[in-house]
């Protein structure tokens, strides 16, 4: 079954060409990750598979909605693909537990005891429990991201797009992160995750997709990836950031 | 100051309490329409976006009491009867309804984009997204510059005065002419104001403090 599929999708800003004809698909329970130098159109594409970012030409059908078509409900979409952001980006006027159980009660009409007790549950899958009633300025980066994740999976999504999950953390509180998203991708999520970590790819990934000036070079299984990429470009890209 | 104000207190008090009141329906009534003006500028919709530009570039490059003037002297021509609290009342929440779109916007523009990005990326529509999301912290950013047009909004309701709207200034006007003790009587009219705008102001710091 597939979750997202790509049909030659073009995307421009302006003069730029951001993707060049894009073809993937991506089938349910696959955890794929993305890498590739900055500027590649890695969080471009990932982006447009919620609609944050709109294509320019070509198709995209997630979860059988067709984003291109204009009475399509991007909500709809929403509901069932969460993003967990490079920043976090946790309601700064919401507790720990709003923050959670805000989409639940809006969103999915939960009433309030019950988002907030599925809220705890997800809280305690992260470690944070105890933050519960704690703002989001009262947390170090790396619960601010774990809280995120709970936040997305409170809306018991299909998929879940990462970007850039740990890169604006400290390296001690990455592990916390990783640890999570393994425990989600365990459960037999589907995840797109855009990253740097080719420890976390080499551990959990089934697929990885190189990709470099808004192309996907290289799509293929974990391991042979690793083993023998195909391309020169994703071997320069390998040794600079495995020897470093 | 204080013999005239003992001497005259009946219409000093009735200017106080006409100024109030219309400083108090013209503050809730450019709130809501500023608010509303700020939401439409700020728009996906740029027909929308447009719109409250266009309102909030007119209302705010013309002068008051040319507003005021035009409730009370060509609405009046053309379509029904105002009298001068009414015609000063929608000038001035017209008026500083421009500046309260444009303050607010700013402070809407100020939250963090991401802030929106992860409410509609959580399922949440745009019109949630805002009201549960953007503009509680776009209010806490903008209390300080909204005190200011508060103030501003209290002040400028002596335009009433012009249009015999009944308010503080027109009284002052009236009490000068007929004793000639000019500097007594604006001195009065003067600490009149400050009541009304010292605890206004007072009340703003208090706001900020406690939502900061």
């Amino acid at each position: 079954m597939s979750m997202i599929e790509f049909h030659d999708v073009e995307k421009y800003y302006g003069d730029f060409h951001a993707l060049k004809h894009i073809n993937l698909t991506i089938d349910k329970g696959e955890v794929v990750v993305i890498i590739g130098p900055s500027g590649s159109g890695k969080s471009t594409l990932l982006r447009s598979m919620n609609g944050l970012n709109t294509i320019s030409e070509g198709k995209l059908v997630v979860n059988n909605f067709d984003l291109a078509d204009k009475k399509t409900d991007i909500n709809k979409i929403r509901r069932e693909v969460g993003m967990v952001f490079q920043h976090f980006n946790l309601y700064a006027n919401k507790t720990v537990l709003q923050n959670v159980s805000l989409a639940p009660q809006l969103v999915l009409k939960e009433d309030k005891a019950q988002s907030e007790k599925e809220a705890m549950d997800l809280l305690n899958l992260v470690g944070l429990a105890d933050k519960a009633q704690s703002y989001p300025s009262m947390l170090s980066g790396g619960q601010e991201q774990r809280v995120a994740i709970a936040r997305s999976l409170a809306m018991k999504p299909q998929a879940l797009l990462f970007d850039e999950p740990t890169s604006a953390l400290d390296p001690e509180m990455i592990g916390d992160v990783l640890d999570v998203m393994k425990k989600v991708a365990a459960d037999g999520m589907t995840m797109i995750v855009v990253t740097h970590e080719m420890g976390f790819a080499k551990e959990v990934a089934n697929r990885l997709i190189f990709m470099a000036d808004g192309e996907v070079l290289e799509d293929d299984d974990t391991k042979s990836f690793f083993a023998h990429p195909k391309e020169e470009r994703a071997r320069q890209f390998l040794s600079k950031i495995i020897n470093h | 100051m204080i013999s005239i104000l003992v001497d005259h207190w009946p219409a000093f008090w009735s200017g106080f309490l006409f100024t109030l009141g219309s400083s108090i329906l013209a503050l809730i009534g450019s709130l809501i329409v500023g608010t509303v003006f700020a939401l439409l500028e700020i728009s996906e919709r740029k027909w929308v976006r447009i719109i409250g530009r266009v309102y909030v570039e007119i209302f705010r490059n013309i002068p008051l009491l040319v507003i005021t003037m035009f409730f009370y002297v060509v609405i009046p021509m053309f379509i029904a009867n105002v009298n001068g609290f009414t015609a000063g009342t929608i000038g001035l929440t017209i008026y500083t309804s421009a500046f309260i779109a444009e303050t607010i916007r700013a402070g809407i523009e100020a939250v963090d984009p991401g802030q929106m990005e992860a409410a509609r990326s959580n399922g949440l529509s745009y019109l949630q997204a805002m009201t549960h999301i953007v503009f509680p912290q776009a209010i806490k950013i903008t209390i300080p510059p909204l005190g200011n047009q508060f103030i501003n909004l209290v002040k400028n309701s002596s335009v009433l005065a012009f249009v015999a709207g009944f308010d503080l200034m027109y009284q002052g006007n009236l009490i000068a002419s007929t004793t000639f003790d000019t500097s007594n009587t604006y001195l009065a009219v003067g600490l009149l104001y400050l009541i009304l705008t010292l605890p206004l102001s007072y009340f703003m710091r208090y706001l900020e403090k406690k939502w900061a």
